[in-house]
């Protein structure tokens, strides 16, 4: 069969060409015929943090047309956390964004409280709000790192790496975890900051200030950088709106949104919160924004030192907290974008339902949108540069 | 490649006065043969340990410590893994070109080895077209590179071969334009005549003396791009692009054949370097217009006295090193470009650049 002989749309199986397996769709007619092609990138491909698949049409190195295929993590935390009570249910959520697990935690125990109606001491407050702000730079770090690397700079990894090792150490001395902390609880955390941990914060967020520079040098500062970031995958507000996006994502694209502005929670109204926003809602943008909020928090960070007060940290709670029959919703700036926790009670010691709203679901939403006619690498600079953790997509 | 053994052969006999006396033809072939062999195994382990370490200082870590001192036969160490390792062959594969292609891939890399002057009458071939040859033998690689990436049976690596393709064919342009002006200049095609040519080369119009890199920075620099893209090295490792293509026209490779792409590489660097050494950095000389002790100009092995020889060996060996660090440090400094942007790079900038620095240099040729 020679190739003027293939008619369009048509699959061809040589007997023994290498082509076999490749499965190509061959299209339109003629001597000048070229062939469509599925890729699927994931789940172990590099570039998808956690098991993200993506099935990319291609055309040459074209995407014509993308979809991810979510599921591959399904857990069913929403249906476990119906078997677990209040308590329990904060080892539960700092699990499904494994990379934001404080401020999953706060989000949960907002929701009990308020349907608790409960009132949380001062320095609790002040304390979640340090800790989440650290989680913030963890997470961001974890991003900023991998980025590079999806461009081919190896080095912001292990620079990035260097700052999560002493952040995850000062969160360690506290907490008792590293990535899954279960510290806090309704109507409050769990003990105090032992001795000694504002001291090496305070010298922490120094450092980490100060190193953040190296990613602005190495990436931001870097020609090829922007000619790989610049202008690519841009995504206008109205349609980031319409697909839900939010975090950095969204700022990217000019509006300052930021749960903690906009419907301040835990002590958020007393500090002041830079909001860093974009331009164009390209991957420069919108890794712009993500390194303007590792700086806000670290802002943030130091006005907390200054503000912590003495005092308890929790509230003594009976052995079994029971949450009055009703429903209620909270809502907190998760790192990657606006996280909401549904809690239904029928008055027992375990949610009735608990559903989560999160920010990675709604990012991953608009990746065909992005996707469609952009080349291979610049699909990898979009896929990275749209904030999302997989286990927080499929829950 | 047949052409290119009796290339090889004829510049032995050239070398070898007593042709019919066979003891001492044998003993130098196989002097030569083992100079070529050395150097091709241990000079570019000296290098993948040299970007080991580098990178690591470069990047706040250590980089291996275990294996022999200060972690020197981590590269050894790999290469007995590598051995051990299961030899994969997708189902789908072509199998027989899937085989032959890191082998074919290595074969260029060897072949480069035997014109490179590395001291006075240190060099196994003295060709007339030594530079000719040595690029001619340069853009063999891209067959094993492709042959890899097609019978792969892998999407991935279809692309990464593809991508390999078109950007060896982009950069040989500028790669050629560029050591032609050397050529030009030094009016000679031979390795060890541009080295030679370059020890009494006067910048024009002074009486300053220099290497070929002065008059030619402009040729250095678009040589040194084009080398890098040629070696598929960051920032322009598209044919690989890990995070893109999984590992591009290596996915499939497992043992034993990947270990040979990667020697490829490393022996890319240094052949590569080497030739920018000889081309535009005074080969063995120590300074522009100072003669190594004992040295009034190469001739037959040890012609220096041995002093002077293993001097010329060492200067050599540090500006290959020198030229494979700021290799590494590219690959740390930068990420990748997009494989439509390096096409841009080659075809409107560096190929009318290289033109314009020939054009330079032949008009100051017939001017002084």
């Amino acid at each position: 069969m020679s190739v003027s002989d293939l008619s369009a749309k048509q699959t061809i199986h040589p007997a023994s060409a290498p082509g076999e397996s490749l499965n190509l769709e061959i299209v339109g007619d003629g001597a000048f015929t070229t062939a469509d092609m599925t890729l699927s990138v994931g789940p172990a491909h590099p570039a998808t943090h956690g098991v993200l698949r993506v099935v990319l049409e291609m055309d040459g190195e074209r995407v014509k047309s993308a979809h991810p295929v979510i599921g591959y993590m399904h857990r069913g935390f929403e249906k476990l956390a119906e078997h677990r009570d209040f308590r329990q249910n904060a080892a539960l959520v700092n699990r499904h964004d494994w990379l934001s697990g404080m401020s999953n935690e706060i989000g949960l125990m907002l929701t009990v409280e308020r349907m608790l109606e409960m009132e949380v001491p001062e320095r609790a407050q002040w304390i979640r709000m340090l800790m989440a702000e650290y989680n913030r730079i963890l997470n961001h770090l974890l991003f900023v790192g991998s980025y590079g690397l999806e461009l081919g700079a190896i080095t912001p990894m292990f620079y990035a790496t260097r700052e999560r090792e002493r952040i995850q150490y000062l969160l360690e001395s506290a907490t008792g975890g590293r990535l899954h902390y279960t510290y806090n609880q309704p109507g409050g955390v769990k003990i105090d900051l032992p001795k000694g941990f504002l001291h090496q914060s305070v010298e922490l967020v120094a450092d980490v200030r100060k190193r953040l520079r190296d990613f602005d040098d190495l990436l931001l500062g870097n020609e090829i950088f922007q000619a790989r970031t610049k202008g690519v995958g841009p995504l206008s507000t109205d349609v980031a709106l319409s697909y839900g996006v939010s975090g950095p994502t969204l700022q990217a694209t000019g509006i300052p949104e930021d749960v903690r502005v906009s419907e301040p929670y835990l002590k958020y109204d007393e500090v002041e919160v830079p909001v860093p926003v974009g331009e164009n809602g390209d991957s420069w943008d919108r890794f712009y924004c993500l390194l303007g909020r590792m700086k806000a928090s670290c802002h943030i960070i130091e006005q907390i030192h200054d503000h912590l007060p003495p005092g308890p940290v929790n509230v003594k709670l009976p052995k079994m907290v029971k949450a009055p029959e009703g429903a209620t919703y909270a809502r907190v700036e998760n790192p990657l974008g606006s996280l909401g926790y549904w809690l239904e009670s029928d008055g027992g010691r375990t949610p009735w339902r608990l559903k989560m709203r999160t920010a990675s679901f709604s990012n991953v939403q608009v990746l065909p949108y992005l996707l469609e006619g952009v080349l291979v690498p610049d699909a990898i600079s979009v896929l990275g540069s749209v904030f999302f953790v997989v286990g927080d997509v499929d829950r | 490649m047949i052409e290119a053994f009796t290339v090889v052969s004829r510049g032995f006999v050239a070398q070898t006065p007593g042709l019919l006396d066979t003891d001492t033809f044998l003993l130098s072939v196989a002097l030569k043969v083992a100079l070529v062999l050395g150097l091709f195994f241990v000079v570019p382990l000296a290098v993948g340990y040299m970007e080991h370490k580098a990178m690591a200082r470069l990047q706040h870590r250590r980089g291996p410590m275990f294996a022999g001192p200060a972690g020197s036969l981590q590269l050894v160490a790999d290469g007995i893994k590598f051995l051990q390792k299961e030899d994969v062959i997708p189902r789908a594969a072509d199998k027989h070109v899937f085989a032959l292609a890191p082998g074919l891939a290595l074969v260029p890399a060897i072949l480069i080895f035997f014109v490179l002057p590395l001291a006075p009458g240190v060099w196994a071939a003295d060709l007339e077209l030594g530079l000719f040859y040595a690029l001619a033998i340069t853009s063999i690689s891209v067959l094993g590179v492709m042959m890899g990436g097609w019978a792969s049976a892998n999407k991935f690596s279809l692309y990464g071969g593809l991508r390999a393709a078109a950007q060896l064919i982009a950069y040989e342009l500028p790669l050629i334009l560029a050591a032609i002006a050397v050529a030009v200049q030094a009016g000679s095609l031979s390795l060890v005549g541009i080295v030679e040519s370059q020890a009494n080369f006067l910048l024009p119009g002074t009486n300053i003396n220099v290497w070929f890199v002065f008059p030619q920075l402009l040729g250095f620099g678009i040589f040194f791009l084009a080398a890098l893209a040629e070696l598929s090295r960051p920032p322009f490792d598209m044919p690989i692009a890990d995070s893109e293509l999984v590992f591009g026209y290596m996915t499939e490779y497992t043992g034993i054949k990947f270990a040979m792409y990667l020697l490829t590489e490393y022996a890319g660097m240094v052949s590569m370097s080497a030739l920018m050494v000889v081309l535009y950095l005074g080969g063995w000389q120590l300074l522009p217009g100072v003669p190594l002790p004992g040295c009034e100009g190469a001739g037959g092995l040890f012609d220096c006295g041995v002093l002077g020889t293993l001097l010329g060996l060492g200067v050599t060996l540090g500006k290959i090193v020198l030229l494979t660090f700021v290799m590494v440090w590219a690959r740390v400094a930068y990420p990748r470009l997009r494989e439509d942007q390096l096409q841009r790079m080659s075809w409107l900038v560096l190929v009318p650049l290289s033109l314009l620095n020939l054009a330079i240099v032949a008009v100051a040729k017939v001017v002084f």
